[in-house]
């Protein structure tokens, strides 16, 4: 039977790799972590969760990042859940947080006091302000990196970018509030993707069954 | 020197901090793709509505944030640290405003986390048993273009909300850099940090 579901993902024991020796080693490493992450933290998450610490392989990480992304949240603290809960509990995912937080809030802070002090200094406000013009340039960049994804969506060119741009005329140009543009915009987003994908599993489980009967 | 930071006093009610954090409850629940996807409907809220945070407070909160090291998500707890400091007159108020702040930050930082988190932790133990599912696999690929033109439209807010006292010639310049940060990003592998300091020096310098 070819087209039997695989389960390629067995339920892990935990035991196979290395994982968080204990919430004080998530905490101080989720600390590590965001105190790296300068504009961005997904290379930095991959480096230090796959390549150094060995917590996770390259495909789990994809997969764990791909749901804390699509789950509404900040990813790296959704990312921080994820790996805790399934270390701790919810200890664990407390400490993951904790981390990822605690530092940089502090540094924050501090950074943000000192700006209060010299912000109607001239030159301060026209730097921040080109600064600001990058992190535009920055936000704007991270959605094209994001948008090469959907070519392998399931809507077709055609849906995403129309969808894309229906989202960005409502939310930018309209300022319609984000909870109507999600019910609308993205409940017929997600029933066209359901119609898609049906019938591309259809379409999928029609050849494979074609091809068995040879 | 503009007053486009000149501190923007409030007096916020018990009731003022409950819709503040109710509001941000609700967009944890929608921040699909991140904090950030939700900024535009924080900037019509805090901004445009009901003026708890001025354009500059609320576009340096983002910035600050980014150009800070850690995850993005804290530019929400620096908004409220703005709004707690507003509600008492302004940094110079003294150690009690340093309290508000603080108060704003929390307050902030746990409605915007809470939901999400507690929904993520639901998910991760429902495991991946029925990552096959047709509806999942339907909802994932349904909101993926929704989170990129939220992304989209946050950097045009960000870059549209510097501008309310520029001239054309500045607003072409700064147009211009976020252009080519945007695209620089895209296609190279070149750190931030380059681009921010680039950013701050030609600020600096005084060519926007």
């Amino acid at each position: 039977m070819p087209f039997l579901p695989t389960n390629a993902h067995p339920p892990q024991d935990g035991h196979t790799k290395p994982g968080p020796k204990s919430k004080a080693d998530l905490f101080f490493s989720f600390s590590v972590l965001a105190l790296q992450g300068f504009g961005g933290v997904l290379a930095v998450v991959q480096r230090e969760l796959v390549e150094k610490k060995k917590w996770l392989t390259n495909e789990e990480f994809v997969e764990q990042w791909s749901i804390a992304q699509i789950l509404p949240g900040p990813n790296v603290v959704n990312l921080g859940v994820l790996i805790g809960q399934r270390s701790f509990g919810v200890s664990g995912a407390l400490a993951a947080v904790a981390g990822l937080v605690t530092f940089p809030l502090i540094i924050l802070l501090i950074i943000a006091a000192f700006y209060t002090g010299v912000s109607d200094q001239l030159w301060i406000q026209s730097g921040l302000r080109g600064m600001n013009s990058v992190v535009a340039g920055l936000v704007i960049a991270s959605a094209l990196k994001l948008a090469s994804t959907l070519s392998k969506n399931p809507l077709g060119s055609f849906w995403s970018a129309l969808i894309a741009i229906l989202t960005f005329a409502s939310v930018a140009m309209l300022h319609i509030p984000l909870l109507y543009v999600l019910f609308v915009i993205g409940g017929a987003s997600c029933l066209i993707a359901y119609r898609k994908t049906v019938i591309q599993d259809k379409l999928g489980s029609f050849a494979s069954a074609k091809e068995s009967a040879r | 020197m503009s007053n486009l930071d000149s501190l923007n006093s409030i007096t916020m009610s018990a009731l003022d901090w409950v819709h503040l954090f109710i509001h941000f409850i609700e967009l944890s629940f929608l921040a699909v793709g991140g904090a950030i996807s939700a900024a535009p409907d924080m900037h019509r809220y805090l901004v445009v509505e009901n003026h708890l945070l001025t354009e500059a407070q609320f576009s340096s909160s983002i910035t600050l944030a980014q150009v800070a090291p850690g995850p993005n998500v804290l530019f929400v707890p620096l908004m409220g640290w703005n709004i707690g400091l507003n509600s008492a007159g302004g940094i110079q108020a003294g150690w009690g405003a340093w309290g508000w702040g603080l108060f704003g930050a929390i307050l902030c930082m746990i409605s915007i986390m809470l939901p999400s988190s507690v929904m993520m932790y639901k998910v991760s133990q429902w495991g991946h048993k029925n990552s096959q599912l047709t509806s999942v696999r339907a909802f994932k690929s349904g909101l993926a273009p929704i989170v990129i033109g939220l992304m989209i439209s946050t950097g045009w807010l960000l870059q549209k909300g510097q501008h309310i006292e520029s001239s054309n010639t500045s607003m072409v310049m700064s147009w211009s850099l976020t252009a080519l940060s945007a695209l620089l990003v895209w296609k190279t592998r070149i750190h931030l940090l380059w681009l921010l300091g680039l950013g701050a020096l030609l600020g600096a310098l005084g060519i926007f």
